[in-house]
This record gives C-alpha cells, sequence and structure tokens, in this order.
C-alpha cells in the first residue's frame, strides 16, 4: 500500500496542508493565499478608481483614502505578487532541476506561515482601528506621526513576512546549487531556474536592509527610539534610503522571474529553442547586479545633490540595456518559430509592447533633471504600473494557466482564458495609458479627490473604466477555476504538447517524490532532446531505489504563530499593562517550537522501492 | 553515508560537517545565511554612523566623552579568545574526540558569557554616569541598537550551543549532529568578526572624536 494512495477525510486534507513539507503543495498554499491577497488589493484598487472617478467625490474620506492606497500597495507588493511567483517558484523550479524537494523542506513551510502570518496581521488593521496611512513607501517623515496603529501593522505585519522571503530565498538558492540532477549543469537551466536563482540572491542581500528600516521605525514608534524624529537629532532620510536599497532590487525580484516565465512560453510555444540563451542568462545576472546600484533614482528630489543624482541616473539607464537583449532575444525566439496561439502565449504577445512602454517611461523618469518634472505625480503613477501590471502580473496570469494542469492535473478552459486575457489587456491600458497624460498635465498622485476644470475629469473617468474591465476579466478567471476543478478532466504529463523542461516529463499532478528516478539530463530543453530523440520519457541516471523523504510538522506553523502573538503584544504593549506578558509569551510559542526543532531528531523517511514499483503500475493502468 | 549510523574514529569522515547532502545544503545554507547577516549590519553600521553624536543639546555626552578604552579591550579579548577556543572544538570535533571538544565548547560558552557580562556592566554605566539611553538621543538609540543587535547575536549564539551541548551530552558525534556543532561554530566566528568591526567603528574612531 502506498502513501499516496491513502484516503482522507476534510479534516484530514486541513491537517495536511497545515504539516506539509513538499514543496508542490506549499505552491498551493502560496497560490491560494496569494490569490486571496491579490483579490483583497484589487478590491482596493477598485475603491480608488471610484473615488477618483469624478471631482470633488466623497465615496470615501480622505483619512480611508489614505489608508486604501497604502494597502492596495503594500498588499499588491508583498502579499500578492511575491507569493504567486514564490507560488509557480515552488511548483515548477525542483521540478525543473530534477529535485525530488527544495533544500530544506521544513524551512520551505516555515517562509510560508510567516508571510501568512504577517499578511493576516497586516490586514488585521482595518477591523483594528485603522490601516497604515503613510504610502507603501511609509515615509518616516508622515509615518512617525501617524495616528493610531495603522504604522505599526505595518512594520511588524512586513517584518514577519520578510523573514519568510527572506528564508524561502535562502532556500531556493541551496535547491539550486546542491539538489540538481545528473546533467543538470548551469549552462542547462531552464530560464525560470534561473531568474529564480537570481532573484533569490537578491532577496538574499536586498531584505535586511528592510528589516532593519522596519526595526527603526518599530523602535521609534514603539519603544521610544528617536532614529527618525528631527528634534532628538534623527533623520528621515535614513529611512527612505534603506528604504529604496530593498525597494528597487525588489521591482527586480520581481520582474526577474517574471521574465523567466515568459521566456519558458516564448520557447514552449514558438516550438523553437529560446534565441540567445546564453545572452538571456548573462542579462539576468547583470540586471540583477544593476539593481543594487540605482536605488537614489527614487531619491532624486530629496537633495543628495547633482553628482549624486548624476551617476544614479546614468546607472539606472545603463539597466535598460540588459532588458533590451533580452526583449530582441524574445522576439528573435518567435522569428521562424511556429507559434501557437495559446492563452499564455497571448500574455506573452501582450507582455513585450506594455513592458516596453514601462522601460521607456522608466528611462524618462531616470533622467534626473526631467524628474523633477515627474516626481510625484501621476506620470510615475503609470510607469509603475506598466512595469508591474504589463510584465508582472501579466506573467503571473500566464503562469497560472501554463502551470495550471501541473500543479491540478487538469487544464484551465482556453476560451475562457482568451476573453480573460482580452478584458484584463484591454482594461489595463485603458486605466494607465491615459495616467501618463494626466501627470504630465500636472495631477499629482496620492490625492484623494480633484477640483472639475481642470482638465482631469474625463480622464479619471476613463482610467475608472478600465479598472472595470480589468476585474471583469479576472472575474472569468475565477470562473474559469470553479469551472474547471469541477468538471476535473485528468491530463496527461505534458498537455501543452510542446513541453522542454523536466516538468513535462512527469505525470500532472507529480507524485509527491517527484521523479521515481532522477533524470539524467543531455542538455538544455531537455526532454524536449529526449522527444526528438524519440523517446517517451527521460533515461534514468540512478537505478531503482528508496528515497529519503523528509516529514510533515505543525512546528512551522506554530513558530509563525508565536512571532504573530508577540506583534500584538508590542503594538499594545504601550497603552496596556498585557502587552509585555503577550510579547513574552509570543515569544516563547517561537523559541519554543525552535528548540523543540533542534532537540527532537528528525531523520524523516524512506519509501521503499517495492512500494515504487506498485505506484507505476497503478498509474499505467489508469 | 547515513547520518543515524553508529560511528567510530575509523569511520570518521575528513569532513563530517558535509558529508552527507544534508549537512552539504546546511553548511551552504549558513554561508548564505550570514551573507544576509552581513548586509544586515551593514544597514546598521551606516545608520549607526549617520547618527553618530547626533543628540539634541549640547550637555548630552558624546562618543568622546562615553567611551573607555580598557574595558573595551577586555571585551573584545573576552570575544576574540572565545572565538579561538571554538576552533580547538572544531579540531576535535574533526578528529572525533567528542569530550575534547564539549570542554573547548564550554570554554567558549564561559568567555562568551563574560563578554556578555562587560557590555551588560558598560552599558548600565553609560545610562547611569552619562545618562545617555537608548531614548535620550538619536545617538543613543543607534548605538545601543548596533552595539544591542551584537549582543543578542551573542546570547542567541551561547544558548544554541549550549543546548546543542545538553542535546548531544550523552550520544557523542554522529553525522547528524556534526554540521549542527559545525555551523554553530561559523556563527559564532561572525559574531567575532562583526565585533571586530564594532571595535574599530565605534570604540576606536569613536575616542578619536
Ligand atoms: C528600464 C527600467 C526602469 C527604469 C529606468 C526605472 C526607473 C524608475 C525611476 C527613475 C523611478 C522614480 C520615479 C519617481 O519617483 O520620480 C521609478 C519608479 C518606480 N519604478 Fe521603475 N524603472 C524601471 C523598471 C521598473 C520595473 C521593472 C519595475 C517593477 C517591476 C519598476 C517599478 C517601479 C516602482 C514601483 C516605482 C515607484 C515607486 C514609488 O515611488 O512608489 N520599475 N522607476
Ligand atoms: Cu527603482
Amino acid at each position: 500500500m502506498s502513501t499516496i494512495a491513502q484516503k482522507k477525510g476534510f479534516g484530514g486534507t486541513i491537517w495536511d496542508f497545515l504539516t506539509t513539507v513538499d514543496h508542490k503543495k506549499i505552491a498551493i498554499l502560496y497560490l491560494i493565499a496569494g490569490g486571496f491577497f491579490f483579490v483583497v488589493g484589487g478590491l482596493e484598487a477598485v475603491f480608488i478608481r471610484v473615488q477618483l472617478a469624478v471631482p470633488n467625490n466623497d465615496f470615501v474620506s480622505a483619512g480611508a483614502f489614505n489608508q486604501i492606497i497604502t494597502m492596495h500597495g503594500t498588499t499588491m507588493i508583498f502579499l500578492a505578487a511575491m507569493p504567486l511567483l514564490f507560488a509557480f517558484m515552488n511548483a515548477v523550479m525542483p521540478l525543473q532541476i530534477g529535485a525530488r524537494d527544495v533544500a530544506f523542506p521544513f524551512v520551505n513551510a516555515l517562509g510560508f506561515w510567516l508571510f501568512f502570518f504577517g499578511g493576516i496581521f497586516l490586514n488585521l488593521s482595518w477591523f483594528l482601528g485603522g490601516a497604515p496611512d503613510a504610502g507603501w513607501t511609509s515615509y518616516a517623515s508622515l509615518a512617525i506621526h501617524s495616528k493610531g496603529h495603522g504604522v505599526d501593522f505595518y512594520v511588524l505585519g512586513l517584518q514577519i513576512a520578510g523573514l519568510g522571503t527572506l528564508i524561502g530565498g535562502i532556500n531556493f538558492l541551496v535547491t539550486i546549487i546542491n539538489m540538481r540532477a545528473p546533467g543538470m549543469t548551469y549552462m542547462r537551466m531552464p530560464l525560470f531556474t534561473w531568474s529564480t536563482f537570481v532573484a533569490s540572491a537578491m532577496i538574499l542581500f536586498a531584505f535586511p536592509p528592510l528589516t532593519v528600516g522596519l526595526t527603526l521605525m518599530m523602535f521609534d514608534r514603539l519603544f521610544g527610539a528617536n532614529f527618525f524624529e528631527v528634534a532628538m537629532g534623527g533623520n528621515t532620510v535614513i529611512w527612505e534610503h534603506l528604504f529604496w536599497i530593498f525597494g528597487h532590487p525588489e521591482v527586480y525580484i520581481l520582474i526577474l522571474p517574471a521574465f523567466g516565465i515568459f521566456s519558458e512560453i516564448f520557447a514552449i510555444f514558438s516550438r523553437k529553442r529560446l534565441f540567445g540563451y546564453s545572452s538571456m542568462v548573462f542579462a539576468t545576472v547583470l540586471i540583477g547586479f544593476l539593481g543594487f546600484m540605482v536605488w537614489a533614482h527614487h531619491m532624486f528630489t530629496t537633495g543628495l545633490g547633482p553628482v549624486a543624482n548624476a551617476i544614479f541616473a546614468v546607472a539606472t539607464m545603463a539597466i535598460g540595456v540588459p532588458t533590451g537583449i533580452k526583449i530582441f532575444n524574445w522576439l528573435f525566439t518567435m522569428w521562424g518559430g511556429s507559434v501557437k496561439f495559446t492563452t499564455p502565449m497571448y500574455y506573452a504577445f501582450g507582455f513585450i509592447p506594455s513592458f516596453v512602454c514601462g522601460g521607456v517611461t522608466g528611462i524618462m523618469v531616470a533622467t534626473a533633471a526631467a524628474d523633477y518634472q515627474y516626481h510625484d505625480t501621476y506620470f510615475v503613477v503609470a510607469h509603475f504600473h506598466y512595469v508591474i501590471v504589463g510584465g508582472v502580473v501579466l506573467a503571473i496570469l500566464a503562469a497560472t494557466h501554463l502551470w495550471w494542469p501541473k500543479m491540478f492535473g487538469t487544464m484551465l478552459n482556453e476560451t475562457l482564458g482568451k476573453i480573460t486575457f482580452w478584458f484584463f489587456f484591454i482594461g489595463f491600458h485603458l486605466t494607465f495609458f491615459i495616467q501618463h497624460f494626466l501627470g504630465l498635465w500636472g495631477m499629482p498622485r496620492r490625492v484623494f479627490t480633484y477640483l472639475p476644470g481642470q482638465g482631469f475629469d474625463f480622464s479619471n473617468l476613463i482610467s475608472s473604466v478600465g479598472a472595470a474591465f480589468m476585474s471583469i476579466g479576472v472575474l472569468v478567471l475565477l470562473y474559469n477555476i470553479i469551472m474547471t476543478s469541477v468538471k476535473n478532466v485528468k491530463v496527461g504529463n505534458d498537455p501543452w504538447g510542446d513541453g522542454r523542461t523536466l516538468e513535462w516529463s512527469i505525470p500532472s499532478p507529480p507524485p509527491f517524490y517527484n521523479f521515481k528516478q532522477l533524470p539524467l539530463v543531455r542538455g538544455l530543453d531537455a526532454f524536449w532532446l529526449e522527444k526528438m530523440a524519440g523517446k517517451k520519457g527521460m533515461t534514468p541516471a540512478e537505478p531503482l531505489g528508496d528515497i529519503h523523504m523528509p516529514n510533515a510538522s505543525f512546528i512551522p506553523f506554530m513558530i509563525s504563530l508565536g512571532l504573530f502573538i508577540a506583534a500584538f503584544g508590542a503594538m499594545y504593549h504601550k497603552n496596556h499593562a498585557w502587552g509585555l506578558p503577550v510579547i513574552i509569551l509570543g515569544l516563547l510559542v517561537t523559541f519554543g517550537s525552535m528548540f523543540l526543532r533542534s532537540v527532537k531528531d528528525d531523520h524523516g523517511f524512506h519509501i521503499h522501492k517495492e512500494d515504487l514499483v506498485e505506484d507505476n503500475e497503478k498509474g499505467a493502468k489508469a | 553515508m547515513q547520518a543515524e549510523e553508529k560511528m567510530t574514529y575509523e569511520k570518521w569522515p575528513a569532513a563530517p560537517e558535509k558529508s552527507t547532502l544534508e549537512a552539504k545544503n546546511k553548511f551552504l545554507g549558513f554561508w548564505l545565511f550570514l551573507g544576509g547577516e552581513t548586509t544586515l549590519f551593514a544597514s546598521l553600521f551606516a545608520t549607526y554612523l549617520a547618527l553618530k553624536d547626533k543628540v539634541p543639546s549640547a550637555d548630552a555626552a558624546l562618543a568622546k566623552d562615553l567611551f573607555d578604552l580598557p574595558l573595551t579591550f577586555v571585551a573584545t579579548m573576552l570575544l576574540l579568545t572565545s572565538s579561538l577556543t571554538s576552533v580547538y572544538a572544531m579540531y576535535h570535533m574533526k578528529n572525533f574526540a567528542f569530550k575534547k571538544m564539549m570542554v573547548w565548547l564550554g570554554l567558549t560558552v564561559l568567555l562568551g558569557l563574560g563578554f556578555l557580562g562587560t557590555e551588560v556592566y558598560e552599558f548600565s554605566h553609560y545610562v547611569h554616569t552619562y545618562k545617555h539611553t537608548f531614548t535620550s538621543s538619536a545617538f543613543g538609540s543607534a548605538f545601543y541598537t548596533l552595539v544591542g543587535f551584537h549582543g543578542a547575536h551573542v546570547a542567541f549564539g551561547l544558548c544554541w550551543i549550549l543546548s546543542l551541548m545538553i542535546r548531544n551530552s550523552k550520544r557523542g558525534l554522529s553525522l547528524y549532529n556534526a554540521p549542527k556543532f559545525y555551523v554553530a561554530s561559523l556563527y559564532w566566528h561572525f559574531i567575532d568578526v562583526v565585533w571586530v568591526f564594532i571595535f574599530t567603528v565605534v570604540y576606536l574612531m569613536g575616542m578619536v572624536g
């Protein structure tokens, strides 16, 4: 009797997910939680656009508006885009390198639960006296004096979620370095794996500055420190630096995996090897490197002086070069290929012009002198939505369609997929294209309303209509997901028929040990090579043997829960006597669980050869 | 090689800290983690330098009034020596000499405790004699945060090494716990290196003015 065939009740399934250390299940958790926060952030966006649809509107108050825009940005970046990308990294990257799991399955689960509790904590602010309202960048000059506990929720929630991301990044790095299948050299790794690798390295060096920034702000707001209190010798520019030393790499942490996803899609559906593979790898690494040297382009108007501004402007524009290389490689991949117009390919097509627009406005705002004009206007809002929605979100939607069958064993409906695409794509351009002009005409960002007769009225209305289109697109996607899950038509290993990389060589969804025998990789696009050689699957690199697997564990949940509790104590300890005991209690739960983990031996278990053979036969019959 | 296997001196590999895949992963993952920790401390150092001597009034104590070389010297010697003793401990670990490793680890812990003791004394001295506190100025916040973060790392490292020692006191070395000891000692060295920078940037540069 094999372990996978066991039937579980509903409670059993829940417990299974609470304790799982399997990268494929953790991927599903990330997908669900990230999807949930994407919908929450989307609702906030709709509220923003309703408020701004007409001049002098009073749909929400000025204070509520500040909370909504702050939470929209924070939620979308930290709780939607990052986890959704992590979902695909978890689901696909280990399969692409031919590994049975990630290097630290336990840490992987811990990373998820930290993110999850951090996100919940942040969003509980809505019900506990008001959300953060100092913008997603939470500049200290505003944040320090923000009333209530909103900014405390921001500081503590992001701290917890950020820790999860950091350990997730380390985990992916070690996985890619140590766990590649025989023959999977670095220069044979699929581009999605490469971009996961570079993005993880960026996480490793970008998140600690954020950790420090958040800690300083927590100390200031909750423990009486004076880092940003100018009267006490403090300096608010320190926050700006720390935030952007994290913040700019962060935007590349988001876009690189998106580039990776589109690289896979262009190759699969052009049915042609990715053009310029080595230059793609090179460009990815170079972008990762340069991404750390440009943070002050967010601070051109802070007053760092002309020398600093000039250096950072030039460095910023330099990133356009490797990005341009990528754009041309994608175009040349399609050139002469036999292109198949599937839903993921629609997104890939839509991505190129959208992202190029964002890149062009990027160079415009990188021109320091000109940025004095653009800064803090809707022009910047248009810029970053073109790169983030036109790049990252389109990639996430594309990946959802591309890898859904691999994750769940059933295909999303193609017609509905294309309907989603058209609504979303048209809505996106409708919403954000006009915002370039609103910015150039002088409409500042982050204002809760505007007066009629300044030439903003009609353009804002168009923008709001676009938001409605995008919402319809998302609703169609949700409908598609529900219908597909209800019908649940099972598919085989390679449902698109054109899979190139290792994940398409194993069942959908894969068995929990992924590869019964580790595959032998003979080149780039390993599975495609075997198919071209007339084989049905990969050649095994090892004889059938026992497989070592990690044990499930509830400890990751407990460690994260402890921090969640402690965060409440920290937030209320100034005004409530129970604060300090709650901090201590929470930390005890966390450190106690860590202690338990370290003293309790956990050797994992073995799946025996005989059980594997049995699974195989069952699979063959089905 | 199996992690649970009972070990003898003859079977003990040359690099017990990375002889299984789990151990290799742990080894590499920990180095990467230290890379992240480096950026963490770099950010704290930058903050400290930006806020050094930034105080609200002219009568507040500055770096050059506060620091006292003999005390810092004692603290530095304690911590540097503890790094050396942990090297000896790892040397014995590689030779499968469990008892000796434990003795040297014990010494490391004692020296670390001594360091923490001087630090506690030092902080309370600043607070009582100079009214230099965490909340008295931006300088105070930055100083206690940087040096305190390091102190918290020392305290965490002590608890970590101690719990490893207690947990494994009865059962000796195996390929399962060897990497754990090794990684803890790496952490200890890292703390030491950070201190060298604190000693230079905070104390020496502080006294020069
Ligand atoms: C060629 C590439 C790019 C260049 C040259 C560039 C340049 C810039 C500059 C100079 C700013 C500051 C504008 C201002 O505040 O006045 C900015 C803002 C921003 N960029 Fe980009 N960018 C590029 C690509 C990207 C990408 C790929 C992303 C994300 C995936 C991104 C996300 C953002 C965000 C979120 C902001 C606004 C942050 C805020 O103030 O709230 N950018 N960009
Ligand atoms: Cu930037």
